[in-house]
């Protein structure tokens, strides 16, 4: 790290002197007469800054994002039968060990280890001396050829916009290349989990407990995870919570946002809707806190006093407080898509002599059907990824019940459950996370798309 | 309903379908229904705000004690200390010895035990840090003050137990024996008390049927649950099956065992419970399951184990002073309604507190250490500063990270990017993007740079980098609508004067967004700030005690030390939490006003 940093003060230092050479060599080919040149100045400075510094930027990146990986296949085989003789799952931590070991320069405690380190240790020194060489001789071509096209008729200008443009479009990309890691990644370690469990046992099984996994090969631990990792006690919890929290935040974000636009005077408006802002504003684990310890204590003692058994961890609270979260979010949806239906329809209906509510009920809100339900859409999908209100206040038993009062789990929970600490990236505990993080990205990316779908289709319709 | 009709309607008292009775009731009706949905409306505005002001006044009330801490200043012996070698000279000892100091009468090994822990455990390492700070004080003695025990200062904010005070008002004798004391009255003048506590012990014995009922119906499930394994395990399963359906037989055995033991337990405690109600009226010896019966009496303090209408035998926490009189007039009766097996603070350390605050030595100031230290096991040495820095190395990587590339990305959609295939499909990429659930960033951060690319489990740097994934798509999207605010005669003026396209773009139609895109990124800072679940994933939920001293050093962020603050069981760290959500509040409204001040000051209507 600090090695980046100290490559980012350099790299920052370098450009901004190259960019003063540039500049005073461009000035010194015209003869100091700007209007010699065919680009100003300063795009000189650009280009001799980038053609110097940007191959050398690229081979280093390149570098260090690879760095890890050759050093350890150099030497793993290097090592060769000595590495092989160490058991599978310790060669990853020997590795680790010896590589931390010989940036720290200190020695290893057995022979292995420290033929290790020692390795380790040379190719450190070998390759950064061959990096350093071969980034100085790219600095050292890129400055030539600058020095040789900077004169009065050299392009620069087009120069240095042909590189922005890479880098806007480099830039897009990124957002693209984020969705492809997530998917890949989430699919190869899925596939991995479905091979030590079946996927029909995972998506229809009904007992899930992935503490008591099996760690082993074979029939016996195949068995065995078949019917642990069913996932649909998982799945109705998450069912359950979301179908309270919606039942909180539709009528309430819904009738919010009626009032808002229809009803509310501009003062009233101008108080009201930055505080509904404020609700969503609020960090999920100020929620989640607040569940915990205010709410679901308060439901447990009022359900005793009825006679109830409600559990400390009851579904109710977590799914009310998500509903409390997520009535902004439904009410500014909702705003958005009842103040698109236009005003010739309400002027309509009025004229016929329909009161403010019956135009609303009978012209307004089925005019804005499609939008409110892809509002409700991107509700459900926000309450069924919501992590730390269900972390923090619903439970990690899975418990296949309808039972508001009891405490269910979600799929989410389950996720922080099973990677939080340190784990074996290999055991079907940490693989079940990321299945369980596939079927909750399949789930929410469909309800987004569906509803964002609509919801434009809407908007065109009515512009 | 024209005039004509309603003339008529007056006139004649000819009745149309529009002016009568059941018209006027429709009408009604109509009307009333109007009246409904818009007060529903209403409601549901004042119901959403209400949840709001319930939440920030629950965190808001729990959270504000907690900047204040009560510190001690009694004597320290520091001259004792070896003025050459202060840093490693024996603190434990000063705060020791200052604190038996006090308490002279104290010398059995488990009060002495009991007394050092009025004191924080950190104590010495504060006094320590005084004494180094300002070596010149040494040996003066009430110049150094350190906090405070947790729940001491929980008891000192009136958050242990309520208590009640009153006075005794008739005369009682007092009879010492050895270390019991009994007092002993006239009237009836206890009657009272044991009132109170037979309710108490009644409601005690519902609750205890109550659990019994629950702990009965788990024992049939679970004896259902271990019948079925074992008819399964006789229908002869296959080999592999076999064994682990045994080795749920015996969990199932085993936490059968135990809530069998439970019920019994249960049944005798009811049973106790009930038996001693029934006969309180005449007399009650107190345990410490029950509610604390203090008698003060002079300088006298004397806890009551036994109690009848007329008498209250009990044993002393401070003696009288001198030989105890015969007759007392002046003395008064304190009820802690908590019993002490209910709270960590048993009656004595309260006397003890309560003492050293007559003595005038406890001070209540403004909690520096909550606001200057790093994560700790101990709530009154644990601060929010280490979570603070934590995520501000985190910030500034998302920021350094996500604005230049948010920026960009939207330049190239909104300015330069052909509208095909291609184009669509990042956009429809970007809104779902901005909809993927943060837990899902936190898998990519897990699985890509942890375990792919080998980077450092909880290090600033790479939280940062999955919150600028995440933030990323907000980011542009704002950036996109306010380059789309900006008029297009901006650009075309700018093309006209020969401006080429990119300068157009980055001497002109960039400055005049700025505002909107520096708000949006504010707004995706502040979202980023308070995200919690993609961090936990890639292990910045570290115990770390030192402040974060880089971008690679192991750190904890504001929501996530909340997070695990909430789940920590001392109950001082509640305190502790709501005041780090104060903490992590405050930075979001600040982040928040600076996005209106800029919208407000500097955002052009065109």
């Amino acid at each position: 790290m600090t090695q980046f940093l100290l490559f980012l003060v350099v790299f920052a230092v370098g450009a901004a002197g190259l960019f003063v050479f540039g500049r005073q060599r461009a000035l010194a080919v015209s003869g100091g007469s700007i209007e010699a040149l065919h680009s100003n100045p300063a795009y000189h400075g650009g280009f001799a800054a980038i053609s110097a510094l940007m191959p050398a930027a690229f081979v280093y990146i390149a570098w260090s994002s690879v760095a890890k990986s050759v050093g350890d296949w150099f030497v793993q085989s290097q090592l060769g039968a000595a590495f092989e003789s160490v058991p599978l799952a310790e060669r990853a931590t020997l590795l680790r060990n010896a590589r931390a070991m010989a940036e720290t320069g200190t020695a290893g405690s057995t022979p292995v280890e420290q033929s290790a380190v020692g390795l380790f240790a040379q190719f450190n020194s070998v390759s950064t001396l061959l990096l350093l060489a071969v980034m100085a001789v790219l600095v050292a071509a890129g400055l030539a050829y600058a020095m040789r096209a900077i004169s009065p008729r050299w392009r620069a200008r087009q120069f240095v916009e042909r590189t922005i443009m890479v880098f806007l479009i480099a830039a897009s990309v990124v957002a693209i290349v984020t969705t492809l890691g997530i998917v890949l990644s989430l699919i190869f370690e899925s596939l991995r989990f479905f091979e030590k469990v079946p996927v029909l046992s995972f998506l229809f099984g009904l007992h899930w407990s992935p503490q008591s996994a099996f760690e082993g090969a074979g029939a016996a631990a195949s068995n065995r995870n078949a019917e642990i990792f069913g996932a649909i006690p998982v799945f109705t919890g998450t069912l359950l919570i979301t179908f309270i929290a919606i039942a909180v935040a539709a009528p309430i974000g819904l009738m919010s946002a009626i009032y808002l636009s229809d009803y509310a005077s501009p003062r009233v408006r101008a108080v009201a809707k930055p505080l509904l802002e404020i609700l969503a504003g609020i960090p999920t684990v100020v929620y989640g806190f607040f569940a915990a310890l205010t709410v679901a204590p308060f439901f447990r003692q009022s359900g005793g006093l009825l006679g109830l058994g409600v559990s400390s961890e009851s579904a109710l609270a977590a799914g009310l407080v998500m509903g409390v979260m997520i009535i902004p979010f439904v009410s500014s949806l909702s705003d958005d898509v009842i103040n698109a239906v236009p005003q010739s329809l309400r002027d309509g209906s009025a004229g016929l002599g329909a009161t403010k509510s019956e135009t609303i009920r009978l012209v307004v809100i089925p005019a804005a059907l499609p939008g409110i339900v892809s509002a409700m859409m991107l509700a459900i999908s926000r309450a069924i990824g919501e992590t730390m209100i269900v972390v923090m206040a619903a439970g990690l038993a899975a418990n296949l019940t309808a039972n508001p009062l009891d405490a269910v789990t979600t799929v989410t929970v389950q996720i922080v459950s099973l990677l939080v600490g340190d784990q074996e990236f290999d055991s079907a505990k940490t693989l079940a996370a990321f299945a369980l993080g596939l079927v909750l990205f399949i789930v929410t990316l469909i309800l987004n798309v569906i509803a964002l779908q609509v919801i434009r289709k809407y908007q065109e319709q009515y512009d | 309903m024209t005039d004509q009709a309603m003339k008529s309607d007056a006139t004649t008292g000819l009745t149309t379908i529009h002016t009568s009775g059941a018209a006027r009731d429709r009408l009604k009706k109509r009307y009333r229904s109007e009246a409904i949905f818009k007060a529903l409306g209403l409601g549901a505005i004042l119901l959403a705000v209400g949840f709001l002001v319930l939440l920030l006044s629950s965190v808001v009330i729990k959270g504000v004690p907690a900047f204040t801490y009560n510190f001690v200043s009694i004597p320290f012996d520091t001259a004792t200390l070896d003025p050459d070698n202060l840093p490693k000279a024996d603190y434990d000892a000063v705060v020791r010895d200052a604190i038996r100091a006090q308490f002279p009468e104290v010398t059995s090994r488990n009060d002495r035990k009991l007394l050092g822990g009025l004191l924080s455990s950190g104590a010495p390492v504060i006094l320590r840090d005084q004494v180094l700070k300002n070596p010149g004080d040494l040996g003066k003695p009430e110049a150094f003050s350190v906090p405070i025990s947790d729940f001491a200062d929980l008891y000192l904010k009136g958050q242990i137990s309520p208590s009640s005070n009153e006075q005794g008002g008739v005369a009682a004798r007092v009879s010492t024996q050895g270390e019991t004391v009994t007092l002993s009255v006239t009237d009836p003048r206890f009657a009272s008390i044991l009132g109170f506590i037979e309710t108490r012990l009644k409601a005690e014995g519902a609750a205890a049927r109550a659990r019994l009922a629950g702990a009965i119906g788990s024992r049939e499930q679970t004896s259902a649950n271990l019948k079925a394994l074992t008819d399964r395990l006789a229908a002869g399963p296959s080999a592999e099956d076999r064994l682990w359906m045994e080795a749920d037989v015996e969990r199932l055995s085993t936490s059968l065992a135990a809530v069998e033991a439970q019920i019994t337990e249960l049944e005798t405690s009811a049973a106790t419970l009930e038996q001693r109600a029934a006969s309180a009226a005449d007399g009650e010896t107190l345990t410490v399951g029950d509610p604390s019966m203090l008698i003060y009496a002079d300088a006298a303090v004397i806890k009551v184990g036994a109690l009848t209408p007329t008498s209250a035998t009990g044993t002393f926490i401070h003696a009288f002073e001198g030989t105890p009189p015969s007759e007392i007039t002046q003395w008064r009766i304190r009820m802690i309604d908590v019993p002490e097996t209910s709270r960590k603070f048993s009656d004595t350390e309260m006397v003890w507190t309560d003492t050293l605050v007559e003595r005038g030595y406890v001070t209540s100031a403004l909690n520096w250490l909550f606001l200057t230290r790093g994560a700790s096991r101990e709530p009154e040495m644990a601060g929010i500063w280490g979570a603070v820095v934590g995520s501000v190395l985190t910030l500034s990587v998302t920021l350094a990270f996500a604005f230049p590339i948010g920026v960009a990305a939207a330049i190239y959609l909104e300015e330069f990017a052909p509208k095909n295939r291609w184009t669509m499909l990042i956009e429809v990429n970007i809104n779902n993007l901005a909809a993927v659930p943060s837990i899902v960033f936190g898998l990519l951060g897990l699985a890509v740079l942890l375990n792919f690319f080998g980077l450092d489990r909880s290090a600033p740097y790479v939280g940062g980098l999955v919150l600028g994934l995440m933030t990323l798509p907000t980011i542009i999207i704002a950036s996109r609508v306010a380059l789309r605010a900006v008029p297009p005669s901006i650009r075309e003026a700018a093309l006209g004067i020969g401006a080429s396209h990119i300068q157009t773009v980055f001497h002109h139609v960039l400055p005049l967004a700025m505002p909107g895109v520096l708000t949006g990124t504010i707004i995706g800072m502040a979202r980023a700030l308070g995200e919690t679940a993609p961090l936990l994933m890639i292990g910045m939920v570290a115990f770390v005690v030192d402040i974060p001293g880089g971008f690679a050093s192991p750190s904890t962020v504001l929501p996530v030390q909340i997070f695990m603050w909430a789940d920590f069981p001392e109950p001082a760290f509640e305190q502790r939490t709501s005041a780090g959500i104060l903490v992590l509040l405050a930075f979001l409204i600040a982040m928040n006003a600076l996005a209106v001040i800029l919208r407000k000051r500097f955002e052009r209507r065109w």
